[in-house]
């Protein structure tokens, strides 16, 4: 492997690892907080790619503003669907939770047939973005993949700057590690809650859109970057950004790399990698010991 | 879950074992008249309640839920396509390389996931179960994504499964045998113990039980016997492939004892014929019309609301109804 190929795939690695912290930032933090297990988050990204596409021809060039469109419609999508349905599995068990949102799935996915039909369908890469620039003699990387990183490593940015800056990041770290003495000081429980769901539907949802012209929109891409998710949730520990962020990456270069080595498994190398960190650290990188 | 302390220290005691034995007499005798397709149906949901019971041993009765247990059904199913070849292979050996296949992933796949608990638990099982799906769905050891058929149906003397009568009496002797094993275990001090780490295990340890141990035969051998359901499954239907193992499978199952009621040996089996008969339903265009196309919408509406509705299962229903048969 040469350094340009080597350079390409470490690029795409790192753009699909921060891909995943999207999504699974949120999912941590749903968890953490609320302690509702949400099967159903992977279909908010397939909400988002499928929102991508059908908002794209509205747009047209205007991309950037398509994508703050669509944060805003997914999350109050996520106020509602907090305030309808989510907040009435905090009191359930895991395996009520697990069967209500797998239920959901179904719904999600019935409802996606239904409206878009089962086709795969491409997704524009926005003109400003298209083609790609020269890495070293004969690699090139296109531009609309460097710009999904950016706009990744930005919102993460962003992310760790309200968690650990402000107030409602305050709330939010306290509620991920003690629910009760939260409510005990006697925080809006329900508000935050509300807020920190419709948060985490609207990054994945983002996540979605963001992938959507490199990835195009099918049927059952949330099922997949569900279980990735789970995966990037059980090495980085339950309800740690920081742990999101480093496995997110891990799993991104172990995948990446996985496909160029080993194409025919590469499907079980992030599964492998999650053996060893449960033989390693059971809790998770950043987990707290149970 | 709540459960009294009686019924928790015995868990496999829901119940006498007159009544599932009557149900198997009776389901012998009516075998002959049934015609072809409800014998068909009727074969299909005593693989699933094998299937259902095998994770009631988990879930019900030691209170892991497992998200992956679909991968033992697959694997299962897919040592016995594997292990039959194109001259077909006996019955026997192939029920137990199929349970002997399934156990030895779930030896590896339990020793691993038993380290964690709860959520992480769901998480980790469901995971693992996705890694031996992309074994069978990418490499050519499972024939990829179309999966294999099976050429000869498996056989062992007079039991050939090629004959439709024989597979429904082989079928139902499975079932019984399965049933009157856990009924067993339930009773025994390895169930006690098992209801034991469900109610409390801090507790469990503190008198000095191997937990783990404890939890990983429960995972094993539950393994061994989904394994069991995937050997007859791949004997029914002639043709496997890696959807086998796939995490709706695992949903599904853990639907069904959910909806029959949780930690009762009869709610696996009770849960297995009705969710079989309610996705029949929901498919058929003469029940309910164009919603029919759409059944998996109005499958996950009718598993919404039939969880928030009746979280204790059909049987918890009958209970509520006549107080009196409260088990």
């Amino acid at each position: 492997m040469d350094f340009g190929t080597f350079l390409v795939q470490c690029l795409n690695s790192v753009q699909y690892g921060l891909l995943l912290f999207l999504v699974a930032s949120g999912l941590t933090l749903i968890f953490g907080i609320m302690g509702v297990i949400n099967l159903a988050h992977g279909s908010f990204y397939m909400i988002g790619a499928y929102m991508a596409f059908a908002l794209s021809p509205l747009f047209g060039d205007q991309f950037l503003v398509m994508l703050a469109a669509g944060v805003v419609m997914a999350a109050v999508f996520g106020y509602v669907l907090e305030w309808a349905f989510f907040s009435y599995l905090y009191q359930r068990d895991h395996l009520q939770q697990v069967l209500m949102t797998y239920g959901l799935i179904l719904v999600f996915e019935e409802l996606r047939s239904i409206l878009v039909g089962n086709d795969v369908h491409g997704v524009p890469v926005p003109p400003w973005l298209a083609g790609s620039f020269a890495l070293g003699d004969l690699m090139s990387y296109p531009w609309y993949r460097l710009f999904a990183s950016a706009a990744c490593v930005v919102l993460a940015l962003g992310l760790y700057a309200v968690v650990n800056r402000t107030k409602l990041g305050m709330m939010i770290r306290a509620g991920a590690s003690n629910r009760d003495m939260v409510r005990g000081l006697g925080i809006d429980i329900r508000r935050l809650y509300r807020i920190v769901f419709a948060a985490g539907v609207a990054l994945a949802a983002l996540a979605g859109m963001i992938a959507a012209p490199m990835s195009s929109v099918y049927p059952n891409m949330g099922a997949s970057v569900l279980i990735i998710c789970f995966v990037v949730v059980v090495i980085g520990g339950i309800g740690s950004i920081t742990g999101a962020l480093v496995a997110s990456l891990l799993v991104g270069f172990v995948d990446t790399f996985g496909k160029v080595f080993f194409a025919e498994i590469s499907g079980i190398g992030v599964y492998l990698l999650m053996a060893i960190i449960l033989i390693w650290r059971p809790e998770g990188l950043m987990g707290r010991k149970t | 879950m709540t459960t009294t302390p009686s019924s928790a220290a015995r868990p496999g005691l829901a119940g006498p074992a007159l009544i599932p034995a009557l149900v198997a007499i009776a389901l012998a005798l009516a075998g002959p008249t049934l015609g072809p397709y409800g014998a068909d149906l009727m074969v299909k949901m005593m693989i699933l309640s094998i299937f259902a019971l095998s994770l009631q041993l988990l879930v019900g009765m030691t209170g892991l839920v497992s998200l992956g247990h679909a991968a033992f059904y697959g694997i299962g199913a897919y040592v016995t396509v594997l292990a039959s070849g194109s001259e077909g292979g006996n019955l026997l050996v192939l029920g137990l390389l199929s349970m002997a296949g399934a156990a030895g992933y779930a030896l590896v796949v339990g020793a691993l996931s038993l380290r964690t608990r709860g959520v992480y638990f769901i998480m980790v099982t469901l995971a693992f179960a996705q890694m031996a799906y992309f074994v069978f769905h990418d490499t050519p050891v499972g024939g990829g994504s179309d999966g294999i058929y099976l050429y000869v149906r498996p056989a062992a003397g007079a039991l050939d499964m090629e004959n439709r009568t024989v597979m429904f009496y082989v079928v139902l002797a499975a079932l019984a045998a399965t049933y009157a094993l856990l009924a067993l275990i339930g009773r025994s001090r390895f169930g006690a113990a098992l209801a034991g780490i469900r109610v409390n295990e801090q507790r469990m340890r503190a008198a000095g039980f191997p937990v783990y141990g404890y939890k990983l035969a429960a995972f094993v051998l539950a393994g061994a016997l989904a394994g069991l359901a995937g050997c007859l499954v791949a004997s029914r239907d002639g043709v496997v492939n890696p959807e086998l193992l796939g995490w709706h499978n695992s949903g599904e199952v853990l639907l069904m004892i959910i909806l029959g009621g949780l930690g009762h040996l009869r709610g696996a089996v009770i849960g297995a014929v009705a969710f079989t008969l309610l996705k029949e339903v929901l498919s058929t265009h003469a029940m309910v019309g164009p919603l029919a196309n759409h059944w998996q919408l109005t499958l996950g509406i009718a598993i919404i609301v039939f969880v928030a509705l009746l979280p204790r299962g059909l049987i918890g229903l009958a209970a509520r109804i006549s107080p009196r048969n409260t088990p």
